[in-house]
């Protein structure tokens, strides 16, 4: 059957155009003006990069791009690890625990950022411990967890549990059986947890901005208090965008491969 | 299987400290009055009366829950079409439009956001009209991707026999597609409605100084002026809000699904 090009057709394609050209707009727009000869956002005045060089001479600027990558590599390490071990513990336990646990795990995710946030800085401050770069590492954990649980436990329930069973009866010890039978099913699952768990951290702005104090600022605190405008941040966030495009092409392309080799190896 | 249950111990721990704790924290200083002993609370409704006696935080209140109202129509009325539109493209296309649609929501908010500002710059508008542009692009992805979650899950059997009924595609739209994306758009809907009310970056950034959202407001009662009870308690005004419209949009989506 010819499928017709219909006028129809052309609408909806130029309606998808549009949104898309909406949404990449201001991505677009700081990549162009991340390479102008001026400070100016509205006329560009020939290609520079200038405000690349700048970027890596400005102290605060790059001492927030590694508060932002040291605290989201421990925030992501600690709760996948955390998470993991957690969802498959709560997997097991008693039906009433495990929903509350769950129950609560998902506050974090529900509620309000800026609720999370200043619930606590409240708890910090009524302990009297000075907010750093513990606290902020602290917070970021606690509003990961969640993210990790909620990936993982989807696939531990379509796991069977006498494979686990098996392995106890056959003289493994629990950690034993975590590392050698359980973790290997469901370590798509951690992988995309942890991916989540990164991204959430590292783009955090509320949470941190409540948690951090005066000394430690990660990017988007940085960005968030600037008094003027400044092009390096165009530099920054073009930066930013590639890693991101060539992290998720990977993320996407890597499994895409491996199917293909898999299916090679069946022929 | 008991020892794996010991596994979860330091989580449980973990978020009676960090999670459970905090959360009583906001309640007990928004039912008290500072100066509080530590072991002696007057409990006290104070803080909620004069949020609700003032005008100024009532208007703010209004505005924060109109512009996340209009935030989430036109995050419908522009997704909606889109949705419709990519969930009738053939599977690959499908495949690489959603993706297209995600990778923008891996990029950092605020640099989004400041980039809408370099752009605002050449404008001259509103403030409103500003955050109100910031925040329906901030949102409009989710909006998407859920209500074509939706449309993508729908059974083609359906349509197929509403046409051999004798419907046309106008009427096949909406009594078959639209009803059944019914949970789409409610899904949707908290994911723009919640974020949008507490939203106090994208007002801050592109509305300038005098565009006040009640995230603003408890920000301003936190860092600046350092009322923590007035902070927690206009926090917990508008976390009751939003419990209540979540309950309410749930409820909707059921009876749509009853009807």
């Amino acid at each position: 059957m010819e499928r017709k090009k219909s006028p129809w057709h052309f609408f909806s394609s130029g309606y998808l155009i549009l949104v898309l050209a909406f949404i990449y707009l201001p991505i677009l727009y700081v990549m162009v003006f991340s390479f102008n000869d001026s400070k100016s956002m509205i006329s560009f005045a020939g290609f520079s990069t200038r405000w690349y060089e700048e970027m890596f001479e400005n102290r605060e600027m790059l001492e927030s791009i590694w508060y932002t990558v040291l605290v989201a590599l421990i925030a992501t390490g600690v709760s996948t690890v955390v998470g993991t071990v957690a969802a498959i513990g709560l997997s097991k336990a008693r039906p009433l625990v495990r929903s509350i646990a769950l129950e609560v795990n998902n506050l974090p995710v529900l509620n309000p950022d800026i609720v999370t946030a200043i619930s606590l800085m409240l708890l910090f401050l009524s302990v009297k411990v000075q907010r750093s770069i513990v606290t902020l590492t602290l917070a970021h954990i606690t509003f990961c967890i969640p993210y990790v649980i909620l990936s993982v436990m989807p696939k531990l329930r379509q796991l069977d549990d006498n494979v686990a069973e098996a392995a106890l009866d056959l003289g493994a010890n629990p950690w034993q059986a975590l590392l050698k039978v359980i973790i290997p099913q469901i370590y798509p699952a951690i992988l995309s947890g942890a991916l989540i768990a990164f991204s959430m951290s590292f783009d955090d702005f509320v949470i941190s901005f409540f948690t951090a104090g005066v000394d430690v600022q990660n990017i988007s605190m940085y960005v968030y208090s600037m008094k003027r405008f400044n092009p390096s941040v165009n530099a920054l966030s073009t930066l930013i965008v590639v890693a991101v495009t060539l992290i998720l092409v990977l993320a996407n392309l890597i499994p895409a491969l491996k199917e293909r080799k898999n299916k090679k190896e069946e022929f | 299987m008991k020892s794996f249950v010991r596994m979860s111990y330091p989580y449980l721990v973990w978020i009676a400290l960090f999670i459970v704790a905090p959360m009583f924290m906001i309640l007990l200083y928004a039912l008290t009055r500072s100066g509080n002993g530590t072991i002696t609370f007057k409990f006290t409704l104070e803080n909620f009366s004069r949020f609700f006696s003032d005008p100024t935080f009532l208007r703010v209140l209004w505005t924060s829950l109109r512009i996340a109202f209009l935030t989430t129509v036109f995050c419908i009325l522009i997704g909606y079409p889109a949705a419709l539109f990519i969930a009738n493209l053939p599977e690959k296309r499908q495949t690489l439009m959603t993706l297209l649609l995600t990778l923008p929501m891996w990029i950092n908010m605020l640099l989004k956001t400041y980039a809408w500002r370099g752009i605002l710059m050449n404008f001259d508008l509103e403030s409103e009209i500003k955050v109100f542009i910031g925040m329906v692009y901030d949102f409009l992805p989710y909006m998407i991707l859920q209500i074509h979650t939706a449309i993508a899950k729908l059974d083609r059997n359906l349509l197929v026999a509403s046409y051999d009924l004798g419907a046309n595609k106008w009427k096949t739209f909406l009594k078959v597609t639209l009803p059944l994306s019914v949970p789409g758009i409610i899904s949707g809907i908290t994911l723009v409605f919640l974020p949008a009310v507490s939203s106090f970056v994208i007002p801050k950034l592109l509305g300038g100084g005098n565009y006040v959202l009640i995230g603003n407001l408890i920000e301003t009662y936190f860092l600046v002026a350092g009322d923590w009870n007035f902070g927690s308690a206009i926090s917990l005004i508008m976390a009751l809000i939003i419990i209540l419209s979540m309950y309410l949009t749930r409820k909707m989506d059921r009876s749509t699904e009853e009807a």
